[in-house]
């Protein structure tokens, strides 16, 4: 397959020189890595986690592997911050790490927290089971190509029974550059025993421009740990942005995700969870809200492999214009997985005829005495409450909000501190149809 | 105040009013009342502005206007209201921030200044003494999870703090005990002024015995067959529907 796409990957990979290069066995790591990626290419629609995104477009496109003025571009500081939030902070602005706009300073005690690109040329040998590894069921050839071409990342730790409440904030930014560019970051954040951590992963963009962002992230929750991570996903209205996010949950670890997708022409998260302790527990609420002809894909596999283990997630969707969401949750307990319970409910609302969402809940289990319930629905606006609000004063535009907004809020609750949750909903908001196109 | 003129009405294809004229004068309280069918529940979509409701001939004239040109929030904001027969359940949606949210919007159409919602409190708390309504049921989504007596409370309730011109209470009595009927009609009776009319949308007589009406019209076939006091609902009471139209045939054959 010589398509622009693939050309172009193959192009960075003999141009860019990568942090860490020269080091032996990160230099096969990444070789091996491009061979797997060259030979597998982009995933079809036959692939059962690919089949309601196409990347025919994507196929096409070439991007230029590196912005030369990444490190200096000018950054609206606004786009930083976020209410009541004062924590360490890294930012990447094109995939570049920038100290000048991160708060990296005066770090709490038990957290180590540092860009990919500064680890793997200073230290690079404890990231080396994550990079070098081949694990059987990732044959995904974006993880593959990651592996092959990143340049930066995040590696966080958090030592046993060290609390980081703070949160940590994250933010990837995209910004024109003088054409077109792809990126890939990797991070790895390990949080020891009894550790505690709030991290928010942040993407936003800024004017026009179409890069191409490439993701993945492994979690590491050791036991009793709790993480609580946000992801708000308002990257520029052209940009495409591929995500990988594993967890790994040992005994009694806590996971809890709250994820917005709002921006970008094509977004994907594939968001993987295994439950391997017993006693461990993940809880994930996100939503999307979708315009224009945005696609979003939202795939969420959590597999339940410790006993008595918990996961509970709640996805709502709103899709206007002629944009397409895609929701899958699947959930698998696996043999010996006994006392599982499972919730999963993923609710849907389609503002347009030509809007479209594809949502498809599975469930398999190999296991006893497992609770699990799951549901999915794809409806419009409930005309009635409609007509009884504006009987009561309310302007159609304003009723069809209110009941848009009651239906996405429930994917918020959960989300501290209030003004953050009060900054998500208003993001939200923001992002939904003023004008409501017609009642289907 | 509201005139309504030969008016013809379609649901879904069939013609459910055929030709009902009706004038309310400000201050009346007129009850209609008919067998299941006769056209009631209609009557009072097509008032409040329903869109699934095809007006094919006829005219409402609500304070010298076109009431069948306004949107339902417009004629909201012109103080027509409709108690519904079934309330909707709004889930996620705060009981108190929508009514906050319809009286600031018709406030907002009149040019008056919003309440904030100290202001709105205040006022709601007065309301409450009135319905005798539970302040904790304010506090929940709309009508999600009342019962069905305190979905029409609320329904009241909302009346009393929007304070309408011309209120269409549609079958409230419905599924209440006399507890709650009597409850409803105290509601209803403390919102009686001579600036304010009631339309009482009926299948028995009982609620008119709390709610004493000015006028009783018959409804029945798509059309008022037979108007007159508040003695008529006792007469229907007594005879059945089936009475008025033997009499009208009667009064056909002589």
């Amino acid at each position: 397959m010589n398509s622009g796409f693939v050309q172009s990957m193959r192009d960075a990979a003999k141009i860019q020189r990568l942090p860490g290069s020269g080091i032996g066995w990160l230099d096969i790591a990444r070789a091996e890595a491009l061979d797997e990626f060259l030979a597998a290419g982009l995933p079809g629609t036959r692939d059962e986690l690919w089949k309601y995104t196409a990347l025919r477009a994507l196929s096409q496109r070439a991007y230029a592997a590196h912005d030369d003025m990444a490190a200096t571009r000018a950054v609206d500081a606004t786009l930083l911050e976020l209410p009541d939030i004062d924590g360490p902070r890294l930012v990447f602005v094109n995939g570049v790490f920038r100290a000048d706009l991160s708060k990296l300073h005066a770090l709490p005690d038990g957290l180590s927290l540092r860009p990919l690109s500064r680890t793997l040329a200073e230290q690079p040998e404890p990231l080396r089971f994550l990079l070098a590894r081949r694990p059987q069921e990732c044959t995904d050839a974006f993880v593959a190509l990651n592996t092959a071409l990143a340049s930066d990342g995040v590696v966080l730790h958090v030592a046993d029974g060290a609390r980081i409440r703070g949160p940590v904030h994250i933010i990837h930014i995209g910004v024109p550059a003088d054409g077109d560019m792809a990126w890939h970051a990797r991070s790895m954040i390990r949080l020891g025993n009894d550790a505690w951590l709030g991290l928010i992963e942040h993407h936003v963009g800024t004017d026009e421009h179409a890069h191409f962002a490439n993701l993945a992230s492994d979690y590491i929750l050791g036991e009793r740990a709790r993480l609580d991570l946000l992801v708000i996903q308002n990257a520029a209205n052209a940009a495409t942005l591929l995500r990988r996010s594993e967890f790994h949950l040992q005994y009694a670890a806590h996971g809890s995700l709250h994820a917005l997708e709002l921006g970008g022409a094509l977004s994907r998260h594939e968001i993987r969870v295994a439950l391997d302790g017993d006693l461990a527990r993940f809880d994930s609420r996100g939503a999307f809200a979708l315009r224009a002809r945005q696609h979003v894909d939202t795939e969420l596999l959590i597999e339940h492999r410790g006993r008595d283990t918990a996961s509970d997630a709640l996805w709502r969707g709103v899709a206007d214009d002629r944009a397409r969401g895609v929701f899958h949750g699947a959930i698998t307990v696996a043999r010996g997985a006994d006392g599982a319970d499972a919730k999963l409910s993923n609710k849907n609302l389609l503002l347009s005829r030509d809007a479209e969402i594809d949502t498809r809940p599975a469930l398999e289990i190999y296991a006893d005495e497992v609770k699990a319930a799951h549901g999915a629905t794809v409806g419009q606006l409930d005309e009635r409450a409609l007509f009884y609000m504006r009987s009561r004063g309310l302007a159609a535009e304003d009723a069809r909000m209110l009941l848009v907004r009651a239906f996405c809020a429930t994917a918020l609750t959960g989300i501290e501190p209030q003004a953050l949750r009060e900054y998500a909903e208003a993001l939200l908001l923001a992002h939904l149809p003023r004008q409501a196109a017609v009642a289907v | 105040m509201l005139k309504i003129d030969n008016l013809h009405v379609r649901v879904a294809g069939r013609e459910i009013l055929r030709g009902l004229s009706l004038q309310v004068n400000v201050g009346e309280v007129h009850a209609i009342m008919g067998p299941n069918g006769a056209g009631k529940s209609t009557l009072g979509h097509v008032l409040a502005g329903h869109e699934g409701y095809e007006v094919t001939q006829g005219s409402v004239t609500y304070d010298e206007k076109n009431l069948l040109d306004m949107a339902p929030e417009q004629r909201a904001a012109a103080g027509v209201f409709l108690a519904f027969q079934y309330p909707v359940e709004i889930p996620g949606v705060n009981n108190t921030y929508f009514l906050r949210a319809a009286l600031n919007a018709q406030r907002k159409a009149h040019g008056n200044a919003e309440l904030d919602s100290m202001e709105f409190l205040k006022l709601v708390r007065e309301k409450l003494k009135v319905m005798q309504l539970s302040p904790e049921l304010l506090n929940r989504a709309v009508n999600e999870g009342f019962s069905g007596g305190e979905k029409k409370r609320n329904e009241i309730f909302q009346m009393a703090v929007l304070e309408p011109r011309l209120a269409i209470l549609d079958e409230t009595d419905s599924g209440l005990d006399i507890d709650a009927l009597q409850r409803v009609a105290e509601g209803v009776n403390t919102m009686r002024a001579p600036q304010r009319a009631f339309i009482v949308i009926t299948h028995y007589q009982r609620l008119l015995d709390y709610i004493v009406p000015d006028f009783v019209h018959v409804l029945a076939d798509g059309r008022i067959v037979e108007s007159g006091d508040a003695t008529l609902a006792h007469e229907l009471e007594a005879h059945g529907y089936a009475w008025v139209a033997e009499r009208k045939l009667a009064e056909a054959g002589a």
